[in-house]
């Protein structure tokens, strides 16, 4: 009789569908097929798929690597943290620290080159939000996640972290530059 | 073990109440209603901090604030008011005495005594750490015990559901199935066993490490099982207000189900399905492989998504094919035109079905899409999707749902109903806008959780651009006009229990009314809908959605085809 009423048939799942439900389930399955598919279709043709490619690291160990970039290919420094501007080979393996309450170091990339960027946390989950660009990863501690990034314009980005970590989060901002 | 308890049988509804279940029911609603009126004090310091015009707390009360809002909004309130749910379509749907009523108020107790501890610990200070709490970023021990304190207490009142279930079946007070909305109650109650087991193991170990008893937890295992509580625990919600609109559209129009098979059906993919969900969030993360993202956030191939889609459908179909029967047969919408706009019950769970499907349907499956979250994680139209689905689904129906028990359970006559009549619309359509400039201002990368979108002072500062602070300007609106029609609710719902003129209970008797044998009603040849479709209107409305779901899904992969190339 209604919802909240026992149904009245007692063998309801024997009840036929009426064809507004069985032309609506048809059409809803073949779009979720579609979708599920999509996903799938992007990874073998589109251009834009986040890497899977991850290590265990410590924060020690990340720290070394990075300030060996640093070391060999600092160009210059900016703002009066003397924060290192590093424009590494194309090709190579680049690293970015998120910490509290910055990123560290500045890159300088070059426009249709492609990088190997090393992403770790040296403390809390941590957000790099590309922008303006729009893209969002997860940054998350002991885990080394390198993803490889293509700049395909060039200018100036601000990587904004969008993950809470503490008080200082709305401060934490670092640069990516696009040559 | 049959203690001493009367039934009364409401004079307006029909509906029979157990006077322990209906303590318990008005026990839980009210602390419901106590969490909501506290989150949404807590909701005025938010949106008036993130209108950048406005900027009003400081940075530490922000995060503090924005902490216990998400706590209170989307565990406390809406957890308490699904024991009550739970409770009702159990002893009062199937006219049976609540199992085990003394252990159902020692849930209870564990509830509040559960849910007072994690506000303490938040207003304190120290565990501003937001709802996820994120290791290794620690809160006070009483931040987690009293989470952990309140889900045992909620997965006792799971228990005391099913034992009702069990009650109902041996005193035979119904015959064949049970009615579709405790179907419905029991797919919320499965799926909340599996999340409130999720986060006991993760918050268990998580309180251990906070007294100092364990040395670590790993960071991407916690986010992994914290999920499957967090997300989960929204499911639960999902498979709460899809009952609760049935249950409307029964009340409101006598509609009955189309098809049970197909409804039951659905929410059995709930069940199978629903709680996959904790990829959604480990989508932009390290760590986890392509093959797991892709087979866990779709719901194992949208499995979920298609029943959703279903109840989408069956739910206005069952109301417009009353509507016909009754005669309102012309044209393709005269049933939706004729429809008791004028009764909150109504029109709340209306505007609930279309906002949820619309703006928190669409937008969740955009996000929930592996690639495409790139463009969205973290954003603020995380929040923007969430507060279509859980506020104006979850909270929205669930409020549609008090204005028809204030008479029914509360026997209080509503005061003002005048204003009442405008509630959902005030509350759902700017909660409508609200979402809609959030998911905006997050198209445009802004983050969420943020206290100053303009970075003052910051020698690396980023300026966005001057839409995102118009989007977020319009949040700020459409929020305080959202709170505004949040607050007559309350006002309704407390005045009505306070003030309301007494109604009339119906007799108690000692021993409970079975359900009288439904009789099918003979086939009687269709003499309504068009092309062979009972419900033509519902079709069309569907197929507008359709078309909506796969432009809008389109145009974010051409935007996401023009980022930076990845791999």
């Amino acid at each position: 009789m209604s919802a909240i009423l026992p149904p009245a048939e007692r063998l309801w799942w024997k009840h036929p569908l009426d064809r507004v439900e069985g032309t609506w389930i048809a059409i809803a399955f073949v779009w979720c097929m579609i979708m599920f598919f999509m996903m799938i279709y992007w990874h073998a043709f589109g251009k834009q798929n986040l890497s899977t490619e991850t290590y265990k690291t410590t924060p020690e160990l990340f720290a070394t690597k990075a300030q060996a970039m640093v070391d060999q290919y600092t160009v210059r420094t900016e703002t009066d943290m003397q924060t290192p501007v590093v424009a590494p080979p194309v090709g190579s393996d680049v690293y970015m620290i998120a910490r509290l309450w910055n990123f560290w170091p500045i890159l300088e990339l070059e426009k249709d080159q492609t990088y190997r960027l090393h992403l770790t946390s040296m403390d809390y989950n941590h957000g790099f939000s590309l922008q303006p660009a729009n893209i969002n990863i997860q940054i998350v501690p002991g885990y080394e996640h390198v993803i490889t990034v293509t700049p395909n314009q060039s200018g100036q980005f601000s990587v904004v972290c969008n993950e809470y970590c503490g008080i200082g989060h709305h401060t934490m901002v670092g640069r990516i530059y696009v040559k | 073990m049959s203690t001493a308890t009367t039934y009364r049988t409401c004079p307006r509804s029909g509906l029979q109440f157990e006077s322990q279940a209906e303590k318990l029911m008005l026990a839980n609603a009210v602390a419901a209603v106590v969490f909501l009126l506290i989150g949404g004090i807590l909701a005025i310091g938010i949106v008036l901090t993130r209108w950048p015009a406005v900027h009003w707390l400081e940075a530490d009360t922000f995060y503090q604030v924005l902490t216990a809002h998400g706590i209170d909004m989307l565990i406390f309130w809406i957890i308490f008011f699904e024991i009550a749910v739970l409770y009702f379509c159990s002893s009062t749907l199937l006219r049976c005495r609540l199992a085990t009523p003394k252990i159902a108020w020692l849930a209870f107790a564990l509830m509040v005594i559960g849910s007072v501890m994690n506000n303490v610990a938040v207003y304190q200070g120290g565990s501003s750490v937001m709802m996820t709490s994120y290791v290794p970023m620690m809160a006070a021990p009483s931040f987690y015990l009293g989470l952990i304190l309140f889900a045992v207490g909620a997965l006792i009142g799971c228990f005391v559901f099913l034992g009702t279930l069990v009650v109902a079946k041996r005193d035979k007070t119904y015959q064949g199935s049970v009615p579709l909305v405790t179907f419905g109650a029991i797919t919320a109650c499965i799926i909340a066993v599996f999340t409130i087991v999720s986060g006991a193991i993760i918050l268990v170990p998580t309180f251990l490490l906070s007294v100092g008893l364990i040395d670590a937890v790993d960071p991407l295992i916690y986010r992994t099982i914290w999920w499957a509580f967090g997300h989960s625990s929204q499911q639960i919600n999902v498979a709460a207000h899809i009952s609760i609109w049935y249950a409307v559209a029964a009340i409101a129009f006598g509609a009955k189900p189309m098809s049970e098979r197909v409804s039951r059906g659905a929410f059995l993919l709930y069940i199978l399905f629903l709680q996959l969900a904790s990829a959604h969030h480990m989508l932009a993360d390290p760590g986890m492989s392509t093959e797991w993202k892709v087979v866990n956030t779709s719901y194992f191939m949208y499995f979920a998504v298609l029943a959703s889609m279903i109840h989408g459908l069956t739910i206005p179909g069952a109301m417009e094919v009353a509507q016909r029967q009754k005669g309102y047969n012309k044209g393709l919408f005269e049933w939706l035109r004729k429809a008791p706009w004028g009764n909150p019950t109504f029109s709340g769970v209306f505007i609930s079905i279309i906002g949820f499907g619309f703006l928190g349907g669409i937008s969740g499956v955009m996000m929930g899409t592996e690639q495409l979250n790139m463009i969205i994680h973290n954003t603020i139209y995380v929040p923007g999707h969430f507060h279509a689905t859980v506020v104006i689904g979850t909270t929205l129906s669930f409020m549609a749902l008090t204005y028809f028990l204030i008479p029914v359970l509360f026997k209080r006559e509503m005061i003002n109903p005048g204003l009442a009549k405008w509630q959902p619309y005030l509350f759902g359509l700017s909660m409508y806008f609200f979402c809609l400039v959030m998911m905006g201002a997050g198209t445009l990368g802004v983050s969420r959780r943020h206290w100053d979108m303009a970075f003052a002072g910051n020698a690396l500062a980023y300026e966005w651009p001057g839409a995102a602070y118009l989007m977020m300007g319009l949040v700020g609106i459409a929020g305080i006009a959202a709170i505004a029609g949040g607050a007559i609710y309350i006002y309704i719902t407390v005045g009505s229990l306070l003030w309301g003129k007494r109604l009339e209970s119906g007799a108690a008797n000692k021993e409970p009314t079975p359900i009288p044998l439904q009789i099918p009603s003979s086939v009687a040849v269709q003499s309504y809908g068009s092309m062979g479709f009972a419900a033509p209107g519902t079709f069309v409305l569907a197929m507008v959605f359709l078309v909506s779901f796969v432009l809008y899904y389109f145009i974010n992969w051409k935007y996401l085809s023009t980022l930076w190339g990845l791999s």
